[in-house]
């Protein structure tokens, strides 16, 4: 493992140290349309939580609030015990804060958004090498190792355009992992894929799900959610409707939108 | 008719070849000046406030709407005018004023003001998920402007750059009217001084031929090297 906390000066430990994420009461408005209407959660160190819901349920935008891709309207976002600090507004207060907070998230899209004008080498190595000042060969060395954990040694000199779904969402993977990220989010990363691509980009979360990684996830796989998830949450209209154990949501819903949404998608 | 091109006097060769390494020093001059105030009005025109916005709109529909040779002759007088009467006052006296600086200066304010809407829509043309992930990685504006959004947007921005330079060529002929001696000024004086009007501006001609057609090779390898990333288009439309 690369050693990075030389870039990150020790966060303040406070008592929820084992809390990797926390959302306190968050609130997300475009414009007049209230997207988020209160939600909060919380992933400890080595949860694995499913966000499941329809489509418009808010789960995506409550994710991208998390590292701020969107900006809160109002709530509390702490990451590893260090609250992000917010204007009134909800804009961040501190750019910097952010930044540290944002490079130690790694995040998977659902449109992979590699960096198109690099190879999978160089999109690898690019954050550790230039945001977290690891030396090139040292970067170079660990994104080896991970693109071979990703099964995509051979291609870390080919550029994105030319690999499929399947590959490139696999290679964003090994993106997030070089920052020896404190948690992962995915935002539905199998949703862009072609349905035979989806059981490679699974097998390699399932791997990451099974060694501890602290992962929120939001996804339409509801097997796959049942399977590897610690916690599932369901979102409905902007809220939470109902979470809890997978067996129980998925086994024994409570709900009757949420009865109606796990018949409709299964 | 060839000993009146020949390089060394009496032949006028030597003077044209002059002109043109002075045309090519103000066209890149003015490109690269043009380039930095576009990238910077770029950014300033999508992501800056309201007023800066406006500024900016102010520049670019002014100096993109009044004939280049007027806003030449406005800026050169404008400009040597405002730079003496500063110089005066702070006590220096009348400064002489490079011909090569002034050229650069006037034509970039000029190139400048299409190069910031060349580089508005590359980096508009740039998916977002680009600029997104290196946000989401911790990327500070700075280093995500140049490691991702210009890299990014360059496979947009060469045809229009590209276009830009060979203005910028051919604009330096313009500085012909404050008197400088760029390429088509020393051509006039050849051609007169010998009647051979004919033979010397064919050959000027030629000159700025040849420097389209090398730009032309440049600038397509710069292309392909921007366009690394993507399959080509010939390949996939067969």
């Amino acid at each position: 493992m690369m050693d990075l906390a030389t870039a990150h000066p020790a966060q303040s430990a406070i008592a929820t140290a084992d809390e990797a994420i926390r959302v306190e009461n968050l609130h997300k408005s475009f414009g007049h349309l209230e997207v988020l209407k209160g939600v909060s959660l919380t992933a400890r160190r080595g949860d694995v939580v499913a966000i499941i819901g329809g489509s418009g349920s808010g789960k995506s935008t409550c994710l991208r609030c998390i590292n701020f891709l969107e900006t809160p309207t109002s709530g509390r976002i702490v990451i590893g015990g260090e609250e992000i600090a917010m204007r009134a507004d909800g804009t961040p207060a501190s750019r910097k804060q952010l930044e540290r907070v944002r490079s130690r998230l790694g995040m998977v899209f659902q449109a992979f958004n590699l960096w198109t004008h690099r190879t999978l080498l160089e999109n690898v190595i690019e954050v550790p090498v230039h945001v977290l000042g690891v030396s090139k060969a040292e970067a170079a060395e660990r994104a080896m190792v991970l693109l071979d954990r990703v099964g995509l040694a051979d291609k870390a000199a080919t550029y994105p355009a030319f690999l499929s779904g399947g590959q490139q969402q696999r290679a964003a993977i090994a993106r997030a992992l070089a920052i020896d990220p404190s948690a992962m989010l995915f935002d539905e990363p199998t949703s862009a894929l072609d349905p035979e691509l989806v059981g490679e980009v699974l097998t390699v979360i399932r791997d990451l799900a099974a060694e501890g990684r602290t992962m929120l996830l939001v996804t339409h796989e509801m097997k796959f959610a049942r399977e590897v998830a610690d916690h599932v949450i369901y979102f409905a209209n902007g809220r939470i409707e109902e979470e809890g154990p997978p067996d129980q949501v998925f086994g024994a819903p409570r709900s009757e939108r949420l009865k109606q949404f796990l018949k409709s998608v299964s | 008719m060839i000993e009146l091109l020949s390089l060394s006097p009496p032949g006028w060769g030597g003077n044209l070849l002059r002109g043109l390494l002075h045309s090519l020093e103000i066209a890149f001059g003015a490109f690269g000046f043009g380039l930095l105030i576009g990238l910077g009005g770029a950014c300033g025109k999508l992501y800056g406030g309201p007023v800066l916005r406006d500024l900016l709109a102010v520049y670019t529909t002014v100096v993109r709407a009044v004939p280049e040779l007027v806003l030449i002759l406005i800026l050169y007088y404008v400009g040597t005018d405002l730079l003496n009467k500063a110089s005066e006052a702070m006590g220096y006296g009348r400064v002489e004023i490079s011909g090569v600086a002034a050229g650069i200066w006037v034509l970039g304010i000029v190139q400048g003001a299409y190069a910031t809407e060349v580089l508005r829509g590359a980096i508009k043309a740039v998916p977002s998920g680009q600029m997104e992930a290196a946000r989401a990685y911790g990327m500070p504006p700075f280093l995500m402007l140049r490691r991702v959004t210009i890299p990014a947007m360059m496979p947009f921005a060469i045809p229009g750059l590209a276009n830009l330079w060979l203005i910028a060529t051919k604009d330096t002929a313009l500085l012909a009217v404050v008197g400088f001696n760029e390429l088509t000024q020393e051509t006039r004086q050849a051609a007169s001084s010998t009647r051979a009007y004919f033979t010397f501006f064919l050959a000027a001609g030629a000159l700025y031929l040849m420097v389209t057609l090398l730009s032309g090779s440049v600038f397509a390898r710069i292309e392909a090297w921007a366009r690394r990333g993507q399959p080509s288009l010939r390949k996939a439309a067969t």
